[in-house]
């Protein structure tokens, strides 16, 4: 079992007004110096070990996001600590 | 593909229904309205019952899950439904419709959240850019209609290389016009492109609502009819000649 996220946010020359409406929203509320804002979808998967990295980014290409308007991050984490591991 | 009939039997036109699809009732009755047989086609079948085009009504298909239309673009009918439009079968695309062509790739571009971030009901006022395809044949040239939108999605976006194929190959079939109330671009879609086809014209997606303005004491307008009326017509010919 392996932890997987990919990341999804739209691409930089496609204009985002929900990042915009943040970042005007940061400003109002006193969180000064943030000059960009673009809201993304965080995907986490747990995959067994016959997925492969190239499995992974087609997923990612084909479903999670779509590549007309967006760009994506796929990374391998950590394994989660085996259960009741330390207690 | 168009079936073979003899002339006079009405034209068969399929109606998606997907979970959360909620204009197929005004869709078919549009297809009614033109004399034509609607057909019920189910989001979980993979059988398009031999039907001559084929309608994607508008709604929240799987509740605009991962992206608006992402999900239904991959149910088993639009497997069928893909694999009949690259072979020539004449498919519409409305709102939520035309989100699903465009995630199943049938055409090109994105929808995405309005630049106002609002949902937007209005009738809107639409120009006809192209009245020779299957689906907009029954329009005078320049023709300006006014029928219903209802989006919060509908914001049209596409690479400039693509908007500008768009562009020279006429396959711009509807943008939002004027400057007055019900007028202009409402959501900041490139280019004011509120409807697109395929280089053949077969494949075609619009935002606003055809099948909410067929009858002036339901809608605005009945300018919607003309789409229905178009492809009705436009079977009938390609049945005539043994397409």
């Amino acid at each position: 079992m392996a932890r997987v996220a990919v990341d999804v946010v739209i691409k930089p020359e496609i204009l985002d007004p929900q990042g915009k409406a943040i970042l005007a929203a940061l400003a109002r509320t006193g969180h000064p110096g943030v000059s960009s804002v673009r809201q993304g979808k965080h995907f986490d998967l747990e995959v067994d070990d016959s997925v492969s990295d190239a499995d992974l980014e087609q997923l990612a290409a084909t479903l999670l996001a779509n590549p007309v308007i967006e760009s994506w991050t796929v990374t391998r984490r950590a394994p989660e600590p085996a259960a009741g591991a330390g207690r | 593909m168009t079936a073979a009939r003899s002339a006079g039997s009405a034209a068969r036109i399929g109606v998606i229904t997907f979970p959360g699809t909620l204009d197929d009732v005004d869709a078919a009755r549009a297809v009614r309205y033109c004399d034509a047989e609607p057909v019920a086609l189910w989001h979980a079948d993979s059988d398009l019952r031999g039907v001559d085009a084929v309608v994607v009504p508008g709604g929240f298909s799987y509740g605009d899950y991962l992206r608006a239309g992402a999900i239904a673009a991959r149910a088993p009918i639009m497997r069928a439904v893909i694999d009949a439009a690259r072979r020539g079968l004449a498919v519409l695309g409305i709102c939520n419709g035309f989100q699903i062509l465009c995630e199943a790739g049938l055409l090109p571009g994105a929808l995405l959240r309005n630049a106002g971030l609002r949902f937007i009901c209005r009738d809107q006022w639409l120009r006809v850019e192209n009245t020779t395809s299957p689906w907009t044949l029954r329009f005078e040239p320049g023709a300006e209609i006014l029928i219903p939108m209802k989006n919060a999605e509908g914001r049209y976006v596409a690479a400039e290389s693509v908007l500008d194929e768009l562009e020279g190959e006429g396959r711009v079939l509807f943008r939002y016009m004027g400057g007055g109330p019900g007028q202009g671009n409402p959501n900041g879609s490139l280019r004011d492109i509120a409807g697109i086809g395929s280089a053949d014209g077969r494949i075609a997606g619009l935002m606003p609502h055809p099948e909410h303005a067929i009858d002036a004491l339901t809608g605005p307008t009945d300018d919607g009819l003309g789409l229905f009326l178009s492809i009705r017509d436009w079977i009938g010919v390609s049945a005539g000649v043994g397409a």
